[in-house]
């Protein structure tokens, strides 16, 4: 029973996160004049749903505050109340303590009940203020039902009448057993699996320490909130579907195994062909699992803008596009800070002030789109805003003061790229509103890590674009691999250029480091075996092969003395047995069995020697 | 009545656990030693590594076990004793402690022996190839005697450098 009821509790936390969220979207999206009263009705009937399942699990915090919620909601769609900003305002400080409180439930800590009891009599203050014909407000009247409701933690009263109370004793691991199944009353027992059940029944319960009691002891699921994911039934079917068309492959191949002495060569060739696309289709419906629309991050937006554009005295359109584009879970996660400090970036520094806008000729509305999109195997997420853009001088001045070498003629690019310096502080700029702590070298290093790059594009007064590029999913790259010494080394091919074995003509020496002059520029050689410690075939770059690498940094060439081929690779841990190798990204497993190292070109573009000048 | 049988049972268990143990004993050179054999995960024979750049030598480098990488240290080469040879009859034993692996590269593995708390005595402090720190007693088997070691301080040390600085330094178990 108790671990039913757990099961239940999972679900009765997602799609309470689910309903808390399309409220905020629907409440954020609303027309203040004019509502429309099917988006009102969602907002009711979300609340509605929250406290229908607190009321049964005991959840009785979450059924206080939507119960008074849903009064005030109710008066608003019958026409009674009118919208008004500042009720949305507080609709939404309400959703933030609900998702509070649901938290709270989900990590079995202690409910605030001072804070429960605050917004919910805040509630109560709006929806006594008069405006309204008073009746639905008076709580105390729904006392005794309440009190019926909860009968279910009392023996005797469940043993005592087998009426509709009795639906409730399923509940009682005394009572249930016998009583359950003859009970005339039994198509009610099953009652509470309809939503409405009674409105009024769980709600503002006058017992919340008898429920507290019950809602404890239970075991909780701590963090399920990133241990479950929602997969789209077609998915599932689809990646059935191939396990069939395997186990038929594997079948075949265990007949041609039968007679190993009369193996028809041709039949197992097409057989293993077989097998292979079985294999790559289910690692790719596999990995569809894992992928979640972008659209699970993009969604808070809204209200970040709103907020913060509200506390700056600033006007912020936001516009959100292809929200659609599905990432993989882990990845999205690990965005979230990310792009909200960027958002917030837009808004404080990027965005003028409305009369600034004005004077520059320009709507009083700024604009900040977010959109995503899938270019080969990665993606591509852009936040751009129509704002003042990056500030060259300030930023050069930033620059020296902080004792960087810079140059009056720094290409626009490298300018912008010192914003993501360490301790490169926006103070002198603009004024700090967000202070949370997070500067632009943390969202660099954040989307460093998740194998991904970041790029600023700016015009003056026309606007700033940072575009994130991120590999599809974390699990699997495209690699080249590369010899060198009789080892394999993996290199992802994201980074990678083009490959090619240099003409000694185009090879320079500039102080003691080599250069590889190719598509009009310099390139600084870092040979492989040098960095890994191996004996190379050749130690002259002419005869070994040039892989041309571009990292966030800086592009070079790596020396290798062969290339093996493209491969998809799955990444290993190399840190879960061992330790952390510099250079090395993590390892895989070859074809062979043996174990590949793939390399970091991020740390290793810290290994190159820099050439002194770059002189053509 | 079952509660009662309940707790006589682990009584006994604990009085089994702490007074006898299993050793595996394996040889270093002329040294014959032995650690938990619960702390054993496989023994099998050495295979072909794939090296790490910059590592010390006595890491040979890692190997994939059944999908994980898993660090091969050779203790002959990290307390310098015997030779460090490889053929078909050099032996890895694949330790597991908490969720780390790690194969150790011995000369031999002998047996398997059963310890009574009286047979283990308290190690020698000089004398071994083995820092005294990580040996945790000594016992008498048949003509010869075991260094008993406590093998997870030795994988944990930072020493050995298998687990990355500021990471989690266990309390050693044995007593």
């Amino acid at each position: 029973m108790s671990i039913d009821l757990n099961q239940f509790h999972t679900v009765f936390f997602e799609e309470s996160q689910e309903h808390i969220d399309t409220m905020e979207q629907l409440l954020m999206a609303m027309d203040l004049d004019a509502p429309d009263p099917e988006d009102l009705n969602s907002v009711f009937r979300a609340a509605h749903s929250i406290k229908g399942g607190s009321g049964i699990f005991g959840f009785t915090a979450l059924g206080q505050i939507t119960h008074v919620m849903e009064n005030l909601l109710d008066q608003l769609r019958n026409g009674q109340r009118q919208l008004s900003n500042q009720l949305v305002d507080h609709f939404l400080s309400v959703i933030d303590c609900l998702r509070r409180i649901l938290d709270q439930y989900r990590s079995g800590e202690e409910v605030d009940w001072a804070e429960v009891e605050s917004v919910a009599q805040g509630l109560e203050a709006v929806l006594n203020d008069g405006t309204v014909i008073a009746g639905k407000g008076a709580e105390a009247s729904g006392g005794v039902a309440e009190d019926d409701a909860f009968g279910f933690f009392e023996p005797e009263a469940t043993q005592g009448d087998s009426s509709a109370d009795n639906s409730w004793g399923l509940f009682d691991e005394h009572a249930s057993p016998e009583p359950t199944s003859d009970s005339p009353d039994q198509n009610e027992a099953f009652g509470f699996f309809d939503e409405p059940a009674e409105p009024d029944r769980p709600a503002a319960s006058p017992a919340p320490a008898a429920s507290m009691q019950k809602a404890k002891p239970k075991p909780k699921p701590s963090s399920s909130e990133s241990s479950t994911i929602r997969v789209g039934i077609d998915k599932v079917d689809s990646l059935i579907n191939l396990v069939g068309e395997l186990v038929i492959t594997q079948s075949m191949l265990k007949v041609l195994g039968e007679d190993p002495d009369n193996i028809d060569t041709l039949k197992m060739t097409t057989v293993l062909g077989e097998l292979e696309r079985n294999t790559r289709e289910i690692q790719e419906s596999v990995m569809s699992i894992r992928m979640i629309p972008v659209s699970f991050v993009f969604n808070r937006f809204p209200r970040v803008v709103r907020d913060l554009a509200s506390k700056m005295n600033k006007q912020v359109e936001l516009q959100l596009e292809g929200s659609q584009t599905e990432l993989d879970k882990g990845l999205i996660e690990k965005l979230v800070d990310p792009l909200t400090h960027l958002v917030r970036n837009s808004i404080d520094h990027g965005i003028e002030s409305p009369e600034q806008r004005l004077a520059a000729g320009k709507p009083e509305k700024g604009a900040i789109t977010i959109s995503a999109s899938q270019r080969g195997g990665s993606i591509i997420i852009a936040i751009s805003d129509d704002g003042a853009g990056l500030n060259r001088e300030k930023i050069l001045a930033k620059a020296r003061q902080n004792g960087l070498p810079v140059a009056d003629d720094l290409p626009d690019a490298e300018v912008w790229d010192l914003i993501f310096q360490p301790g490169f502080s926006t103070a002198e700029q603009v004024t700090d509103v967000s202070g949370r702590g997070v500067g632009m070298d943390v969202v660099r290093r954040n989307i460093q890590q998740l194998g991904g790059r970041i790029e600023i594009t700016s015009t003056a007064s026309v606007g700033s674009t940072f575009t994130i590029q991120l590999p599809l999913t974390l699990a699997i790259v495209d690699g080249m691999g590369v010899a060198v010494g009789g080892q394999t080394f993996i290199i992802p091919l994201v980074s990678i250029i083009e490959s090619m074995q240099p003409s000694r003509a185009n090879l320079k020496q500039l102080g003691g480091s080599d250069l590889l002059h190719v598509r009009e520029e310099y390139w600084p050689l870092l040979p492989l075996y040098q960095v890994m410690e191996t004996e190379p075939r050749h130690r002259d770059p002419a005869e070994a092969i040039v892989v041309l690498i571009e990292t966030s940094k800086r592009r070079y060439g790596l020396v290798v003395d062969e290339l093996v081929g493209q491969q998809q690779v799955v990444i290993k841990s190399l840190e879960q047995h061992y330790r952390r190798v510099p250079g090395a990204a993590g390892a895989t497993i070859m074809g062979d069995g043996s174990v590949a190292l793939i390399l970091d070109v991020e740390s290793l573009a810290d290994i190159v020697q820099e050439p002194a000048e770059e002189t053509a | 009545m079952s509660d009662n049988q309940a707790s006589i049972e682990t009584a006994e268990n604990q009085v089994a656990r702490t007074d006898v143990r299993e050793y595996l004993t394996f040889s270093l050179g002329e040294e014959h030693y032995a650690l938990d054999i619960m702390a054993v995960k496989e023994i099998r024979g050495y295979e072909a590594v794939t090296r790490i750049a910059n590592a010390p030598d006595f890491i040979k480098g890692v190997i994939n076990l059944r999908g994980d990488i898993v660090p091969i240290v050779d203790l002959r080469l990290k307390f310098n004793v015997g030779e460090a040879t490889y053929d078909e009859f050099t032996i890895v034993i694949v330790i597991q402690i908490h969720d780390r692996m790690v194969g150790i590269v011995v000369d031999g593995v002998s047996d398997v022996i059963s310890l009574s708390r009286e047979e283990r005595r308290p190690p020698p402090e000089f004398g071994v190839a083995f820092d005294s720190r990580f040996l945790v007693g000594l016992a008498k088997v048949q003509d010869h005697m075991v260094i008993l070691v406590n093998i997870e301080a030795l994988i944990t040390s930072q020493e050995l450098g298998l687990v990355e600085v500021g990471a989690q330094e266990s309390p050693d178990v044995d007593s």
